[in-house]
Parts: structure tokens; C-alpha cells; sequence
């Protein structure tokens, strides 16, 4: 038996010997921006970033040219568009994150859960008052809105992959449009249908309804996209065991591709849970808790936000950014209850 | 093995006697079962995908407890007539069929027949293992049941029976509760074979079970197939006719030039790699072309 015991190594790491070009040139090119900015009269940060771009992008180039070669000078350029791209995506939406955590964890409290904004004037202090019959209305709103809208997302997404009817172009195309209705369009067709036409009072139900419509296209077409994944041996499994196609859809098909509709239900309701134009029209907006979903004014935190932000105090504006806060905690909240839930008998 | 590395052997020297002997050496008793029962008849077959006519008057019977090879070049209409056999061809949209297919002398595409009830007494696998994969082995095996809504008394022992039969029954009996996409390749065909089984069909078609498995999986299957054939009728699509030569007792060959796919000739195995009566069947068997 051999003693000396031969040691695990990645050769495929890149070592300091290898990246020291890339390192110095990184180097370089934060200078050479820095001097550029200095002479130029480009001025500031947005300057100094806009001139990295080109300089860094450049410099990679040229030293994988002297490195290597033409098409290294290329394959560098790329990659560093790409990672300019990647930070560009990044870096506005840290930056709103980090803006609505910073601004709004100030006016957080446990005791804002227990209380709504009955009496409470517009500049009391933040230990009156709170976000409860906000918070209560967007479950309100956003658990109707779902149970409307997944069945009928999903049903037509199945009419679309499985039963593949003479109807399914005309189908597709009118999903597809549906899903570029601007939001306040969908309220006003609630607001002229079910309350002016049909004579209801402004309601959760209501708002509901119209953010149904806007999160049925989603649902489908996301769907739609998830079920053709699907590979169509597994339909013809089922069918030649002697399934009826009800029985193969609802036994292999959904439950094979159960993670991805769950996706889709996520995307549909992130599509609804901070719509605020319709429910301006639908639900009328209160200050108490209204435990009636299908009666009576309600609000929902998007609303809640809207209206304490152009009441415009000092306090007010803390209770906008609390409430923004809020939404995202409890949007993130049910996303990950949903994965956790989903991913435990997940495939594909 | 020692029957694979034989037929290679000798190959190497004469390709036609090696098949020859093969298929000589297996299934004496071809004759004697040819008026057994009365399994699956195909009368004047003909398919076209739109326009395009792919097989053309196609007849030949499948004879119960014999196993029927099907070989041919690629494109020849094959697998779409074992797909006819089943009625899996009319998923196709543009597919069109003529002719009957008898099944216990009863016209499969009458009018008025239960499509669901077909396909239970007539079983497939297919050329790529699909398991489902939302499901555990156990329930896999079992899914057919739950399927075709059919209730058994005892699902644990028809668990048990189905996969010894498919020859898997050694190697997932303690982890049945597993995911079927978790075992290898050649298992989860034989997984797909025991979920093929479990409700019991009187037929069961194989498109080219073994093509997407290496030798040891192929070799296992083939077993699997010469155990089930003494219990039912059983019909392989294949490209291999070193796998046609050891596993069937009869073998079709079919051809297309150009045109639609016709069928040459049938009849037992060792005739057709020993003494073809088309001289086609011939260059093929012996590798001229093809």
C-alpha cells in the first residue's frame, strides 16, 4: 500500500500567476477613469460610471489581445457587457430595496398590526393608528383574486396544450392581448359593469374581480409555457395504460409539472398584490377594518400607501414607506410558504 | 452474456449463419402455437401522415404467446404501424389510417369502441423510458390501476409479481418508495415494462425498448420479454437484428423505397435469417444494406 496519499486539487481554478494581467489591468482602468474624469468635464458619479464602461471594456479587450488574440480581445468584450448588463439590472433594484428598508423599518411596530386609521388623525404621532385594515383587505383582495383567477388561467392553459382546440389560436391571441390591458382600464370595466350597471357598492369582492382580470393572462400564458415543457411521452404513457385524457392530465400531467404552475400562480399574483389603480375605483378605500369582503368600502396596503403619501405630512409619509414595506414583507412571506410547499414533491 | 459475445463472434466471420443459428437455437415450438388462441390481426393496413401514404396494405397476425419481431430500415413505417395498433397513431394531427385491426376478432377501430378499454388489453413501451416522474416507484408500477380507475384486492402482491416479471423486482424492493427517475436507464424501462403488466394486457407492443440502453439493460430486457412471452402476445419494433434473432419467434421485415412502407415478408425467425424468400429481405439481413 502506497503512503503517500495523493491530494484532491482543482487545476481548473485560475491562480494568482494566471489573473495577475486581468487584476493589473482592472487596476489601470480604475485610474485611468478616475484621470479621465479629473481632466474631462465629465463630473460626479454618473460620470465616472458611464467612462468605467468604456474604459473597462476596452482595457479587457486590449489585454486578452496582447494575452491571446483577436478573438479573446472579443470573447473579453462580451463578457464584459454582459457583466455591465447584470450590474445594471442589480443595481436599481438593490437600490430600491435598500431605500424602502432604510425608510421604512422606522415606522414599524408590532402594535401597527393591531390597529387600523379610524381616529387617527394625519399627523399623529406613529404609535396612533396603523395598517390592519390595509393588511387585511389585500388578503382579502389578493386570496379572491386567486381563487378567480387560477382555475380559469389554468383551464385555458390545458385547453391550449392538451385539448389543442379549433379555438386555441384565437385563444392564445386574446390571452396575450388581455395580459397588456393597462390596470386602471380593468377597474373601470368592473367599476362600469358590476356597480354602475349592475348597482353594487364599492367592495373587496370587487376589486378582486378586477385584479382577477388582470392576473387570469398571466397565469395562462405562464402555464401554457409550463405545460409545453412537458414531455409528450409522458401523455402517451398515460394514455396507452389506458387513461381516459382527464385521468393522464390530471395523474401525470399537473402533478409532473406542479412546481412550474405554482411559479405561475406566484407570477400572477406579484402581477396584482401592488396594483392600486383599480382599487381606487372598486374598492372605494376606508380607514376601519371592514370584515365584509363582499360589502362596503375597503382599503388594501397599496391603497394605504397612495393615500398617506398625498396627505402629505411628515408622519403620513413614514406610514406610506412603512406600508410599502410591509407589502413586500408579506408578498415575500407567501412566496417562500408557497416554494417550501411546492418544492417538497417538486420535479421538473 | 455468452449468447451476445457468441452471435458477435461470430459475426466477425458470417454474419448470415451467426443470426441463423441464433434464432435456431431459440423457440422450437413456433409451429405448434400458430393456432393457439387468436391475439392480434392486422388485415390491409394502410397510413398516411397528410398527404403522404407511409405504409401500404400491411397484413399480418400476432399470434398469442409468441413474441413477433418487426425489422427494417429507419423511415420504413414501423413504428407507425405498431402505433396503429393501439390506436396511439390518431394523436398524430394530421394522421389518417385504413384497414382493421382485429383484436380477439373485434374491429379495434369500430365505431362506438371505448379507445381507454383497447389500450388497457393492449399494453406499449416505448423507445424512450418514461417513467412518471411525479411519482414513486411503487406508484408507478401501480399507475395504470389508478389510471383506467380498476380496483385490485391485493396491490402489494400484483406490485410484487409485476416487477419480478419485468426482472426488477431484486433491485428496487427496498426502495420502492423512491422516485422512478432515480434509477438508471435500463430500469426505469423495465420499471415502464412492470407498469405495462400490472394491467394485465393481452398484447403488449415495444417500439424499440432497448435502443436508448447499453448491452447489460438490453440483455436484462431481453430476458424479461422471452419470460413474458409464454403468458401473452408480444410485438418488438427493432433496429437490431442480433436482438430480433434472440428474442422472437417470428419476424417481420419491412421496407419502403421511397414510396410507402410495405412488408416484405413474414415468417419464423430462423427462416427469415436463414432461408429469406425476397431477395431484399436477404441483403438486409446479411447487412448489405440498411
Amino acid at each position: 500500500m502506497s503512503t503517500t496519499l495523493t491530494q484532491p486539487v482543482k487545476p481548473w481554478r485560475i491562480n494568482f500567476k494566471q489573473a495577475w494581467p486581468e487584476i493589473v489591468g482592472a487596476i489601470a482602468a480604475l485610474i485611468l477613469t478616475y484621470a479621465i474624469v479629473n481632466v474631462s468635464p465629465l463630473k460626479g458619479k454618473l460620470g465616472f460610471v458611464v467612462t468605467l464602461v468604456f474604459v473597462a471594456t476596452f482595457v479587457a479587450a486590449a489585454v486578452s489581445w496582447v494575452r491571446r488574440d483577436r478573438k479573446a480581445a472579443f470573447n473579453s468584450i462580451s463578457t464584459v457587457m454582459v457583466y455591465i448588463a447584470g450590474l445594471f439590472v442589480i443595481f436599481p433594484l438593490g437600490s430600491i430595496l435598500y431605500e424602502i428598508i432604510h425608510r421604512g423599518i422606522a415606522g414599524l411596530s408590532w402594535g401597527m398590526f393591531t390597529r387600523d386609521m379610524a381616529v387617527t388623525a394625519s399627523d399623529a404621532p406613529l404609535s396612533e393608528g396603523g395598517i390592519l385594515h390595509a393588511v387585511i383587505g389585500s388578503l382579502y383582495i389578493v386570496a379572491l383574486a386567486t381563487v378567480f383567477s387560477v382555475p380559469i388561467g389554468l383551464l385555458t392553459s390545458l385547453y391550449l396544450t392538451e385539448i389543442k382546440g379549433k379555438a386555441a389560436g384565437t385563444i392564445r391571441f386574446f390571452v396575450q392581448a388581455m395580459s397588456g390591458i393597462p390596470s386602471i382600464v380593468a377597474g373601470l370595466f368592473i367599476y362600469a359593469i358590476w356597480m354602475i350597471a349592475l348597482g353594487n357598492q364599492y367592495s373587496a369582492f370587487a376589486g378582486a374581480m378586477a385584479l382577477a382580470i388582470l392576473m387570469i393572462p398571466t397565469v395562462a400564458r405562464t402555464s401554457e409555457e409550463v405545460l409545453k415543457l412537458i414531455p409528450g411521452d409522458l401523455r402517451e404513457a398515460g394514455l396507452a395504460l389506458g387513461g381516459t385524457q382527464w385521468r393522464t392530465v390530471a395523474m401525470i400531467i399537473l402533478p409532473a409539472a406542479q412546481s412550474g404552475l405554482i411559479t405561475s400562480v406566484i407570477l400572477g399574483i406579484a402581477r396584482v398584490a401592488g396594483e392600486t389603480a383599480p382599487l381606487l375605483l372598486t374598492m372605494g378605500g376606508a380607514d376601519a377594518v371592514n370584515l365584509n369582503p363582499f360589502n362596503g368600502n375597503s382599503s388594501a396596503i397599496p391603497f394605504y400607501v397612495w393615500k398617506n403619501f398625498s396627505m402629505g405630512t411628515e408622519v403620513s409619509i413614514q406610514r406610506a414607506w412603512s406600508g410599502v414595506l410591509v407589502l413586500m414583507i408579506i408578498v415575500l412571506i407567501f412566496f417562500s410558504l408557497t416554494r417550501f410547499l411546492s418544492n417538497r414533491k417538486g420535479r421538473f | 452474456m455468452s449468447t451476445i459475445q457468441g452471435a458477435q463472434k461470430m459475426s466477425q466471420t458470417n454474419p448470415v449463419n451467426s443470426l441463423a443459428s441464433v434464432a435456431a437455437a431459440r423457440s422450437p415450438h413456433v409451429q405448434s402455437q400458430h393456432t393457439a388462441g387468436t391475439g392480434l390481426e392486422a388485415r390491409n393496413i394502410h397510413a398516411w401522415f397528410g398527404d403522404k401514404h407511409v405504409i401500404d396494405n400491411v397484413t399480418l397476425d400476432f399470434f398469442p404467446g409468441t413474441v413477433t419481431a418487426l425489422i427494417g430500415p429507419s423511415g420504413c413505417g414501423k413504428s407507425t404501424f405498431i402505433r396503429i395498433l393501439n390506436r396511439m397513431h390518431e394523436f398524430i394531427p394530421t394522421a389518417a389510417m385504413a384497414g382493421e385491426v382485429l383484436l380477439e376478432g373485434t374491429d379495434i377501430y369500430k365505431p362506438g369502441t371505448d379507445v381507454t378499454k383497447i389500450r388497457l388489453g393492449i399494453g406499449m413501451v416505448f423507445q424512450k423510458p418514461n417513467p412518471f416522474p411525479s411519482m414513486t416507484i411503487k406508484e408507478n408500477v401501480l399507475s395504470g390501476l389508478k389510471l383506467a380507475q380498476l380496483k385490485v384486492s391485493n396491490q402489494d402482491e400484483l406490485l410484487e409479481s409485476c416487477l419480478v416479471r419485468a426482472g426488477l423486482w431484486s433491485e428496487v424492493k427496498d426502495r420502492l418508495n423512491e422516485y422512478g427517475g432515480a434509477l438508471s436507464g435500463g430500469q426505469q424501462q423495465r420499471l415502464c415494462i412492470a407498469r405495462s403488466l400490472a394491467v394485465s394486457p393481452q398484447v403488449l407492443l415495444m417500439d424499440e425498448p432497448c435502443s436508448a440502453l447499453d448491452p447489460g439493460s438490453t440483455l436484462r430486457i431481453e430476458e424479461t420479454i422471452r419470460e413474458l412471452s409464454s403468458s401473452m402476445t408480444i410485438v418488438i419494433v427493432t433496429h437490431n437484428m442480433q436482438q430480433a434473432a434472440r428474442v422472437s419467434d417470428r419476424t417481420g421485415f419491412f421496407l419502403s423505397d421511397g414510396g410507402p412502407g410495405r412488408l416484405i415478408e413474414c415468417a419464423s425467425t430462423s427462416e427469415i435469417f436463414s432461408n429469406p424468400k425476397d431477395k431484399r429481405t436477404e441483403d438486409y439481413v446479411t447487412g448489405r444494406f440498411g
